[in-house]
């Protein structure tokens, strides 16, 4: 490999409205190296990525040099002229257009006198996908593709591009194994032909059988470069995630505490299969596992909102079955939505008619909503949970993550709940406010609600719940303490 | 062959349906199979095409517009006032002034979407009532029967007779609508900018990251529409022989239905000029086999509605929706074997 890096970069920073999203990071690819950028949700990739393609400008005093040039004021055109591509993760390809359309889509926008050529543009589909060792019919519309297959094409698009430096969001992450296994050997074609790949994957073990070199990033900052050899999976997590907060395993026994909910073999016909586990008065149960697992699924089942095929729910001991979701918040059972933005709270509305929208028959005075109650609602539960607002009377979108969070769970504590279930409470909220969102978990927790936690992050489970279930292909795997078993044990098992 | 037909069932399914329609009613009254009826069908049908191909780009770019039909009810009016006010005019300068106030009434959507964001039905509805609001008012209703010489004279290209004493006849409005068709193909699928348009409506996102012009997109699919409006509006006038107000008014629905029924798509990227053409042409034969077999004309309406609704159901191949579960799979052996 040269010695003269493709990319260099140094001291980069960025700020978002006093947010600090890159804290000085350097990063360098080399030509041929395929290089894994590693990261936490919200730790800056994307934000870097962005600043290579001079879609963000960094600060003051960032050093850019690319093929040995220094670069001042990149733009997304001067990056696509320099050979810089992306490759997003939604791909943007235009679905009614042919897979040629597609490939030689720059030729298309950019014909002499404003005319097409559309020999050219077969031409280097064909020559494109040629390079990539594949063989498509380049007329078939894109839409009757696989989503494999339109990976290539977007591939193949940025090889047209001139590529000589791509960026790779995600690719494998909508792909079956054998799919991203045949995605692999088309990154090692690149990487023999010279062109350097930027990966950013989730699948850790996918990342170490392909790159050579791995940075990694936390909160913004650079937290190392590490060649693969020698690397194993939990150490580039470990690296990833820091563990430098909250790292004291909080379990504890609740064998005396009565049984709220009680799960027997219960199942439902493709998405998860004979299921079972007690709840305590009190106790916090982890659920972890990939996308897919069935996780959110089995939640959802609890929460009424589907009916299982078999199996029982016991809810103190009563058999239950709910014939929707407002049965089950009837019997005390709340359910803190996955998708938070779109589903779990209402972008648009105030903070308090947000707060209030799940307890509204317990606010009324006469048939009819009692602004004198609803505001008494609302001012205790944002006191307890310390939401930081202007007024109740503000739009929620206006609240940070971590807050729009705060108020996602007073919503729910507000109907006085027996069971309350968080599926990903951490997604888009900062490491920083995470903490906080755990500590009111714990508070509640102690306060005798018994809480299930959903997580695709395997520590986040491990250190805010009493017990922790590994979910896989639809079943509960095993059960770990984690006061006995490591957190290495633990993710072992959820990548394996 | 394969290739041929690949990514255009939409134009052959419908081309089945008219074969289909006119086996019917060539047994149905020995008046539809002539050449002479044909010419007939063109000649109604020129200025819904001119209209059709113009708003496609529109629905390819993956706006909408209900304005037009009423655009180019203002349009005829003006060019005609203002031409009568310059001493007369004549056709390249009649071309010219619809053509520029077309473009222009277009411009407005273009801005009303681009600029402030407005989404294009809505946008459109209003300029909709604000074009015909404003028409009726200045105009008071009052029509146009006065029309310059050379507007109001007819102009054949090719002209026959028949040994049935019936004529063929090849009108202006044919070879506009001709060249209408023609320079639209070549825009959207020869030239860069058409390219963009697909994008665009395609995939407004992806055409974005690629650096496409939004702003350009919006002005170029509305203006196009509103020239071609501006165009339409012109041939309706020399076809009347007249200037009415709300001669035009409720054409854009017959259009729209006509060119979706073409297989352009709602959410924008996809149709054809050819299918366009089809699918005006389709609507055109009905109502006039429905006229020569001597049904009512109340009947009309309700008729051409139902093959709107069988063609758009046979060219979207959704068809296999409709029979149970059972049958499907078996038909699907079927197919296979």
């Amino acid at each position: 490999m040269s010695a003269e890096p493709l990319l260099s970069l140094k001291n980069i920073r960025v700020t978002f409205g006093g947010v600090r999203a890159l804290k000085g990071v350097s990063f360098e690819v080399n030509p041929g190296e395929v290089h894994c950028l590693a990261g936490e949700n919200g730790c800056g990739k994307s934000t870097l990525i962005k600043v290579i393609t001079g879609v963000y400008k960094p600060e003051e005093g960032a050093e850019f040099v690319f093929d040995g040039k220094p670069i001042s004021g990149m733009t997304p055109t001067l990056a696509q002229t320099l050979g810089i591509q992306v490759i997003w993760q939604d791909l943007a390809l235009f679905s009614e257009m042919s897979v040629a359309e597609n490939i030689g889509f720059q030729l298309a926008v950019t014909g002499k006198f404003g005319l097409i050529n559309k020999r050219a543009i077969d031409e280097a589909a064909e020559k494109a996908l040629a390079r990539l060792g594949v063989s498509l019919d380049i007329h078939q519309p894109l839409k009757e593709l696989p989503i494999a297959q339109r990976q290539i094409v977007a591939i193949a698009r940025a090889l047209v591009g001139e590529a000589r430096l791509v960026f790779m969001d995600e690719p494998t992450a909508s792909l079956t194994q054998s799919e991203a296994d045949y995605l692999i050997g088309i990154v090692r074609n690149l990487s023999a032909s010279g062109i350097a790949v930027v990966f950013v994957s989730h699948r850790l073990a996918e990342v170490l059988e392909i790159s050579h070199r791995i940075t990694v990033l936390r909160d913004g900052a650079l937290v190392g470069v590490y060649p693969v050899e020698g690397m194993t999976q939990s150490r580039v997590t470990e690296l990833m995630t820091g563990r430098n907060f909250d790292s004291a395993v909080i379990a504890a026994d609740h064998d005396d505490a009565p049984v709220v909910l009680s799960v027997r073999n219960l199942t439902r016909n493709g998405e998860f299969v004979d299921v079972s586990f007690d709840l305590r008065r009190g106790e916090t149960l982890g659920i972890t596992g990939l996308l897919g697992a069935g996780r959110t699924e089995l939640a959802l089942t609890l929460f009424g909102m589907h009916k299982p095929h078999s199996g029982e729910i016991l809810l103190e001991g009563q058999k239950v079955s709910f014939g929707s979701n407002r049965d089950a918040i009837r019997a005390g059972i709340a359910y803190l939505s996955e998708d938070r933005l779109s589903l779990g709270l209402n972008q648009p509305q105030s903070i308090a008619d947000n707060l209030v929208m799940a307890s509204l028959d317990r606010i009324l005075s006469g048939g009819l909503i009692s602004p004198t109650r609803k505001a008494d609602v609302v001012s205790r539960w944002i006191s307890e949970l310390g939401v930081k607002i202007g007024t109740p009377d503000d739009p929620i979108r206006t609240l940070s993550g971590g807050n729009q969070q705060r108020v996602a769970i007073a919503k729910w504590l507000a109907i006085g709940p027996k069971i309350l279930i968080l599926d990903a409470p951490t997604v888009g909220v900062d490491v920083g406010a995470r903490a906080g969102i755990f500590e009111i978990v714990r508070k509640l927790a102690a306060e005798g609600l018994s809480i299930i936690i959903i997580s695709d992050e395997p520590p986040e489970v491990y250190f805010n719940a009493d017990r922790v279930v590994h979910m896989a292909d639809g079943r509960f795997q095993a059960v770990y303490d984690p006061r006995r078993a490591s957190l290495n044990e633990l993710e072992s098992a959820v990548y394996a | 062959m394969r290739r041929l037909i690949q990514g255009r069932t939409t134009e052959f399914t419908l081309l089945a349906v008219m074969v289909l329609l006119c086996v019917g009613l060539s047994f149905g009254t020995d008046r539809f199979l002539t050449i002479s009826n044909a010419f007939d069908v063109l000649n109604v049908s020129a200025v819904n095409i001119i209209f059709a191909v113009g708003l496609l780009v529109v629905l390819i770019s993956g706006g909408i517009d209900i304005s037009f039909a009423v655009a180019a009810s203002v349009v005829q009016y003006l060019t005609v006032l203002a031409l009568t006010a310059l001493g007369g005019g004549n056709w390249a300068e009649g071309f010219l002034v619809a053509g520029i106030i077309g473009i222009g009434l277009g411009a407005i959507n273009a801005f009303l979407v681009y600029r402030l964001q407005i989404i294009s039905i809505v946008a459109t509805i209003s300029t909709f009532n604000i074009f015909f609001g404003l028409l009726m008012f200045f105009t008071k209703g009052v029509s146009i029967y006065n029309l310059p010489d050379w507007l109001s004279t007819r102009v054949v290209f090719y002209e026959h007779e028949m040994a049935d004493g019936s004529w063929v006849e090849l009108t202006l409005p044919v070879v506009v609508m001709i060249l209408c068709c023609a320079a639209t193909s070549f825009m959207i699928s020869r030239t860069t900018t058409g390219r963009k348009l697909y994008a665009f409506g395609d995939n407004p996102e992806g055409a974005r990251r690629f650096g496409i012009n939004i702003s350009a997109m919006h002005y170029i699919s509305f203006g196009w529409l509103g020239l071609m409006a501006g165009i339409a509006g012109l041939m309706q006038a020399h076809y009347a022989q007249e200037v009415v107000p709300n001669a035009l008014y409720g054409r854009e629905l017959d259009v729209l239905a006509a060119t979706v029924l073409g297989g352009a798509r709602l959410g924008g990227g996809k149709g054809s000029v050819m299918g366009c053409v089809l699918g005006v042409l389709l609507v055109s034969i009905t109502q006039n086999g429905l006229n020569l077999m001597g049904v009512s004309p109340f009947a009309f309406k309700m008729i051409v509605g139902a093959i709107i609704l069988i063609a758009i159901t046979l060219s979207s191949a959704r068809f296999d929706k409709l029979l149970p579960d059972t049958l499907k799979s078996s038909a699907r052996k079927g197919g296979q074997g």
